[in-house]
């Protein structure tokens, strides 16, 4: 599937994915790289090294900064794929260094299919499909 | 986007990371926002200032680029930190909390940051000019800059005006464009507007009614700085507009396109039940004013309230560190201090360890922080004009 570079670099791994945006601020904890937001689908998941799929950032603009966090505490996702990337995920994705993909049609990625993403190139490519 | 043969260089990290990252990041926010191209900018005004807003990630983010040589290219100030830096101890502020903050600042200092630590730039010596390209985040301050000086700057989140600073422009989109300054809704205020509070509670109520859009403002009769300054951040708090204009008042009015809008009318009543609305406690624990930071003007009326009398509750006002200075000078503060107030510096209620220092029911005369409090300080809210929040709080 080919989307928009908006943090370049290539990356491999797992998907988790959220049909919720994700606020990072207040809803991941930022030394764990565990989602801790109230009742949200990924409440009590790991998001370290995974590739995290959601459509779009959403909450204080200080979420930038936590996704810096998590690269800097080393549970930071492997890359991100978005629907639509907003400017707070932008930002942090662009400050941390995390390779990140938007306008990708997310309903074709499933929880647990390993995902290559090259964002150099605006690529994502799903490598093994979950049964 | 369109980029100069300088700016590419500066994006394949031939003039090192700190500037590679930086501008990748403007360059993709042009990207999103369909920018043609970058634009110079003459200023910034930086958020993302205090602890209790940025926390640990944020200030290892401005220690680590500090650390790797980030220069600010043009005049940058910063918004208000958590804390008092003169006096946080004297008022009571955690030192865990001060420590922290100071951090913050050794970080924005070496990067050639004034530590203007104000939302009020334009009172404290960034004044840009009318059309100037900016790049400034702190909404009240870009609301000001817009409307009241007739500058250019999109609403800037705190690292992409960092951002700008360092790389000294900005993508060129939204508001520094004449074609999106233009108001698309015409507000009519039929009811007479006193006090600064009255503005702040007319802001409220059209920030919650018309969110994101350029509102013209046709009925208000005179308006002082203060009470725009008042109008400006209530709307950009209760709302997102970053642009006004107000008929005869604001330099950009008389040359707007106003034919043919959608129009609101705010009468009595509506001011009436913004004043209900934000009213959510009673009896405060302290007053504080100064949201945005006061004039020197707001200082000495206030000294001019407090003089000879004694007060109950404790009453802060919050300004610039220039500011209290030249109230210093004047014998306002020694004015306040008698009548048991005091002249805050550097900080803001809305961002400072408000809840941590004890307080629970804050009275206040700004729209903005009646807006906040009860969220990001969980407060309770007195919001009234100056004369009754004193009145709340004599002896």
């Amino acid at each position: 599937m080919k989307g928009r570079t908006i943090s370049p670099g290539k990356a491999e791994g797992t998907a988790i994915v959220s049909n919720e945006p994700i606020g990072f601020y207040g809803g991941i904890d930022m030394n764990t790289g565990i989602v801790i937001e109230k009742g949200h689908p990924l409440e009590g998941k790991s998001i370290k090294d995974k590739i995290l799929v959601f459509p779009c950032g959403k909450g204080s603009t200080v979420g930038s900064y936590v996704i810096y966090g998590l690269k800097k505490n080393n549970v930071a996702p492997a890359g991100i794929i978005n629907k639509e990337t907003e400017t707070i995920v932008a930002t942090g994705v662009i400050l941390a260094g995390i390779p990140c993909i938007d306008q990708i049609d997310l309903s074709k990625i499933k929880d647990g299919d390993v995902v290559k993403l090259d964002a150099d190139k605006g690529e994502v490519i799903i490598k093994k499909q979950r049964n | 986007m369109y980029l100069t043969k300088e700016e590419e260089k500066i994006l394949n990290g031939e003039k090192g990371e700190v500037l590679e990252r930086m501008f990748r990041l403007l360059v993709r926010l042009g990207d999103i926002y369909g920018a043609n191209k970058m634009i110079p900018i003459g200023s910034a005004q930086v958020a993302g200032v205090s602890y209790k807003s940025i926390g640990e990630p944020g200030t290892q983010f401005l220690e680590d680029i500090a650390s790797k040589g980030a220069k600010v290219k043009v005049l940058t100030y910063l918004n208000p930190a958590g804390i008092d830096l003169e006096n946080w101890k004297e008022l009571g502020f955690p030192e865990k909390f001060a420590k922290n903050q100071l951090r913050i600042m050794n970080a924005f200092k070496k990067m050639g940051i004034v530590i203007s630590s104000t939302c009020t730039p334009y009172l404290a010596g960034n004044l840009p000019k009318f059309r100037e390209h900016i790049s400034w985040s702190e909404s009240s301050a870009v609301s000001f800059a817009n409307s009241v000086i007739g500058a250019r700057t999109n609403r800037e989140g705190g690292p992409s005006a960092l951002a700008s600073a360092i790389c000294g422009v900005t993508p060129n989109y939204g508001l520094h464009l004449w074609e999106n300054r233009q108001p698309n809704i015409i507000v009519e205020v039929n009811t007479d507007l006193k006090s600064e509070t009255d503005f702040g509670a007319l802001g409220y109520y059209v920030g919650k009614q018309i969110k994101d859009r350029i509102p013209y403002f046709k009925g208000i009769k005179n308006a002082t700085t203060d009470q725009l300054k008042s109008l400006g951040a209530a709307m950009a708090a209760s709302g997102a507009i970053a642009l006004y204009h107000v008929e005869n008042l604001t330099p950009e009015a008389d040359l707007v396109d106003k034919k043919s809008l959608e129009k609101i009318s705010v009468d009595n009543r509506e001011i009436k039940e913004t004043y209900e609305k934000l009213n959510t406690g009673k009896d405060p624990d302290i007053v504080i004013i100064g949201c945005p930071h006061a004039s020197l003007r707001e200082i000495a009326e206030l000294a001019d309230r407090l003089r000879n009398k004694k007060l109950r509750k404790p009453i802060w006002i919050c300004t610039s560190r220039m500011i209290k200075e030249a109230a210093k000078r004047m014998n306002y503060e020694e004015i306040i201090r008698n009548a048991g107030g005091k002249i805050v510096a550097d900080t803001c209620m809305v961002v400072s360890p408000l809840e941590e220092i004890g307080y629970k029911t804050t009275g206040v005369n700004s729209g903005k922080a009646a807006n906040y409090l009860p969220s990001f300080c969980k407060q309770k809210v007195v919001f009234a004009n100056i004369d009754k929040l004193i009145e709340n709080i004599e002896e």
